[in-house]
């Protein structure tokens, strides 16, 4: 092995029940470098990081851990942690209830000479960790007495302590504002300087060219590359992780966009912002119009949709709807003011499982009559047969349980759903995941279809393509910021130049 | 920052302390006439008590880690009657039947222990089952309430005084009245300070305070969580049965109703105490004034003479309430300064 070299995993194969997570993928990590491991939401990322932490198991490959002969298979965090692979995730894994000092030294205290624990030692040995990585703080208080970021730092420092080769950082930053960022990359530096491999996951493009050497990208379990910072600007970057090669696209142009004056005016949010999640922002919305969020999953397309219809409470700014301004507290208000939204985890916030088809597509109706005013069984089954036939759900019968369904029927059901409740303004996160392309199509012409009725709609798709062909205007959000709006020339190219943002033209 | 800084944790145990002694000193001053200022007093309701202590120590050490262990009182009722009809019926000697009690403790709280860390079942579910099992094994002992008079060496234990040397006084007889403890008194304040140390001192106790703090994190911080239940659980029907011994000193009979709720008043000792039922926050030292708190407030009420015994379970109440409004403000206002 290289001399250099801390971290070899050659082959990584693995398999979930019918997908293949990880498919003879290559990583290389040497000392005293930040690596950066990129790739879109179920691109590998994490099923990497766990088969190297022996949380999940790997089929087939090799990994090699510098100073270990033969080759390394890890059956648990604890046995990674030994072989000095030490992980940090976003969630601060400490006890908030233990003294800082404790926290880096659990599980293996200095003890007295009775076995006890030498309390005394155990202090100011945390005093000098602390000291080494500039941090000066009360080590007997509590941990949750101090911020995110610094329990963020505590976990790392406790992970350096123990004499770890490879630090992994799994979305560390999540959590933690500008400031406390700064102060995390000042704390990589230090370690990298120490000789200490870091491998840095994140979707923040902006961190990622801040502080990375390397960067390896993965999409759909397969190794894309892995290329020196220089060497893959950012567009690059975004193309290499969504899979299109930028150069090779050919421009498609839309149509005419056409023009909405104020009195179409259905949304118009001012500054609206969700803390942790997303930054102020401005969105109008007409009637007719179909408007897209795009950027990279986790940049806050969800949540800035979420803002809109309640579900997650603005902390700032206004929203009007239809002109007059609207307090929305929880989403039954959202529907009452005519909002639907179709969300991206049909799973958890969508489909009751046990519940049949009818039951579904009735749902968002009945709640918004209230629970005493029953829907009469008539027109329940009508509403149901509506949406079943125009649709094209494929369900044995409307008494079905919807879990029977396969997961395209399922979101049509939920598209149902809301069809139902007629109303103004429809929010659809994700409406053609993991469906066949043959329904895609159906939903996308839905989408027109409902814009020419003159309904309001936010798509979000991770295909730009879709949004493409259904858009009027797209908003480009990049770490929960809205950072643009392209309206004119919407082009693969003009989207994706946006997505990746500054430092995007070379 | 001036000094070093009191985290609610801390506050909530010198209210209990506070508390504590603002009652016993109220009781002093309303009821002087009926000799509630006498040292015999206090030291009575730790001799009441003492088997509560040592049940709300172990208690406390399942509390932390986030557990509750509702089959203390039936275990104690199962003690004293085994402890009972094993002198009076089968003609068994004293210390081989303590140990005996001893010996059951530990292998039920290893059963429930098992149950609740490896099998990962709530532990009300599976100490509930336990908390029938021993009272239904209470009965199948005997159903009868058996006496312990025949045994002569625990009549003597039992008997035995600890005289204190100061605090003395002449009734009104003119005799007078030395104070003393009895030795369940003595066993339960070894227990007491063992606990105490442990959860300090040793990895064990500090693993309780870590797998209630955040389970998770606990295991990737490289501790054996389930272990560390298995332990603690063996270590509450552990503590329980010399929590029994105790209870059988005191009562010197075994009945099927006995010790009935008593694992509520361990819990809201505990409560009282400062542990939190969430895991992770709690000391022994808390418990120990939550148990004085219950037993001043039932001395209190018996003291006034006129009061329904009832009276002391509305007060428990009320302070529970008490403790637990206080515990949750602090934790709000912990949250709202982040």
């Amino acid at each position: 092995m290289d001399n250099n070299v801390v971290l070899t995993m050659r082959g990584i194969t693995m398999t979930f029940p019918g997908v293949k997570a990880l498919d003879g993928v290559d990583f290389t990590l040497r000392k005293g470098e930040i690596h950066a491991l990129m790739g879109e939401n179920g691109a590998g990322k994490s099923t990497l990081i766990k088969c190297l932490t022996g949380i999940n198991a790997f089929e087939a490959g090799e990994i090699h851990v510098d100073g270990i002969n033969g080759p390394v298979v890890n059956h648990s965090t604890l046995d990674a942690q030994k072989k000095g692979i030490s992980t940090v995730y976003q969630e601060v894994n400490l006890c908030p209830n233990l003294s800082v000092a404790e926290n880096l030294f659990i599980g293996r205290e200095p003890k007295t000479k009775l076995g006890t624990i030498d309390w005394k030692a155990m202090v100011k040995r945390s005093e000098q960790i602390m000291k080494d990585l500039d941090m000066n703080i009360d080590v007997t208080q509590n941990l949750e007495e101090y911020s995110l970021a610094l329990q963020q730092m505590i976990a790392i420092a406790r992970a350096v302590d123990m004499d770890c080769k490879v630090l992994i950082l799994d979305e560390p930053t999540s959590s933690l504002d500008d400031h406390e960022v700064e102060k995390l990359f000042k704390l990589m530096n230090q370690l990298k300087d120490k000789g200490v491999g870091i491998i840095f996951v994140t979707h923040f493009l902006e961190q990622v060219y801040a502080v990375c050497d390397r960067i390896t990208v993965l999409r759909n379990g397969q190794l894309v590359g892995e290329y020196p910072i220089a060497d893959l600007p950012r567009v690059k970057l975004v193309a290499a992780m969504m899979g299109k090669d930028f150069d090779d696209l050919a421009a498609i142009k839309s149509e005419e966009s056409p023009t909405f004056t104020d009195a179409d005016l259905l949304i118009d949010a001012k500054g609206l912002s969700h803390k942790g999640t997303i930054k102020p922002f401005d969105l109008q919305i007409h009637k007719g119009e179909v408007v897209g969020l795009t950027g990279l999953l986790g940049s806050g397309r969800s949540e800035l949709a979420r803002v809109i219809y309640g579900a997650d409470k603005n902390q700032t700014g206004t929203l009007k709807v239809k002109g007059t301004e609207a307090k929305i507290g929880a989403p039954i208000d959202a529907m009452n003011l005519g909002m639907g939204l179709l969300p991206d985890d049909r799973k958890a916030e969508g489909i009751i499982g046990d519940l049949s088809v009818r039951e579904n597509i009735i749902l968002a109706l009945q709640a918004k009559r209230g629970i005493f005013k029953l829907l009469p069984m008539k027109e329940q089954i009508e509403l149901a047969d509506k949406y079943i036939e125009m649709l094209q759900i494929k369900t044995a019968s409307r008494e079905t349980l919807i879990k029977q369904l396969s997961g395209g029927n399922q979101q049509k059901v939920i598209l149902a759903r809301w069809l139902a409740t007629d109303p103004d303004f429809l929010i659809l996160d994700e409406p053609t995941r993991g469906i066949d392309v043959g329904t895609k199509t159906e939903i996308q012409k839905l989408v027109l279809k409902l814009a020419k009725e003159g309904k309001g709609l936010i798509f979000i798709s991770s295909e730009i393509e879709e949004m493409l062909r259904t858009c009027t205007k797209m908003a480009v959000l990049r770490d929960g910021q809205k950072v643009g709006e392209i309206t004119e020339s919407l082009t693969q190219e003009t989207v994706m130049k946006a997505i990746a943002g500054g430092g995007a033209n070379e | 920052m001036k000094g070093k800084k009191i985290n609610s944790n801390t506050l909530l145990l010198l209210i209990t302390i506070a508390l504590f002694f603002v009652m016993y000193i109220a009781g002093c001053v309303v009821y002087a006439n009926k000799g509630f200022t006498h040292l015999q007093t206090f030291l009575n309701v730790l001799i009441n008590n003492a088997g509560l202590l040592c049940v709300a120590c172990g208690m406390t050490c399942v509390m932390l880690t986030g557990g509750i262990d509702i089959s203390v009182g039936s275990l104690i009722a199962m003690d004293c009657m085994f402890l009972a009809v094993g002198m009076e019926r089968w003609g068994m000697s004293a210390p081989l039947l303590c140990l005996l009690v001893l010996v059951i403790g530990l292998v039920f709280g290893a059963v429930q222990g098992f149950c609740i860390g490896y099998l990962e079942i709530q532990p009300f579910i599976v100490t509930m089952a336990g908390m029938f099992f021993a009272r239904g094994m209470t009965a199948v002992i005997s159903t009868d309430q058996v006496s312990i008079s025949s045994n002569q060496f625990f009549v003597n234990l039992a008997n035995m005084k600890f005289q204190i040397p100061f605090g003395a006084y002449t009734n009104s007889k003119g005799v007078l009245q030395i104070p003393f403890v009895r030795i369940t008194v003595l066993i339960a304040l070894v227990v007491l300070v063992v606990v105490f140390l442990m959860l300090r001192y040793t990895k064990f106790g500090r693993s309780l305070y870590a797998v209630g703090g955040n389970e998770q994190s606990a295991t990737m911080m490289g501790l054996d969580v389930k272990r560390t239940k298995l332990k603690a659980y063996m270590l509450s029907s552990f503590l329980c049965s010399i929590g029994g011994i105790c209870y059988c000193l005191n009562t010197m009979s075994g009945s099927v109703q006995q010790a009935l709720g008593l694992e509520m008043d361990a819990i809201s000792s505990a409560v009282i105490g400062g542990t939190l039922l969430t895991g992770g926050v709690g000391n022994v030292i808390g418990s120990f004034f939550g148990v004085l708190i219950n037993g001043t407030i039932s001395t209190l009420v018996k003291t006034n003479g006129k009061l329904l015994s009832s009276w002391s379970n509305i007060a428990v109440a009320a302070l529970l309430c008490f403790f637990i409004v206080l515990q949750s403000i602090f934790a709000k206002i912990k949250e709202s300064k982040k």
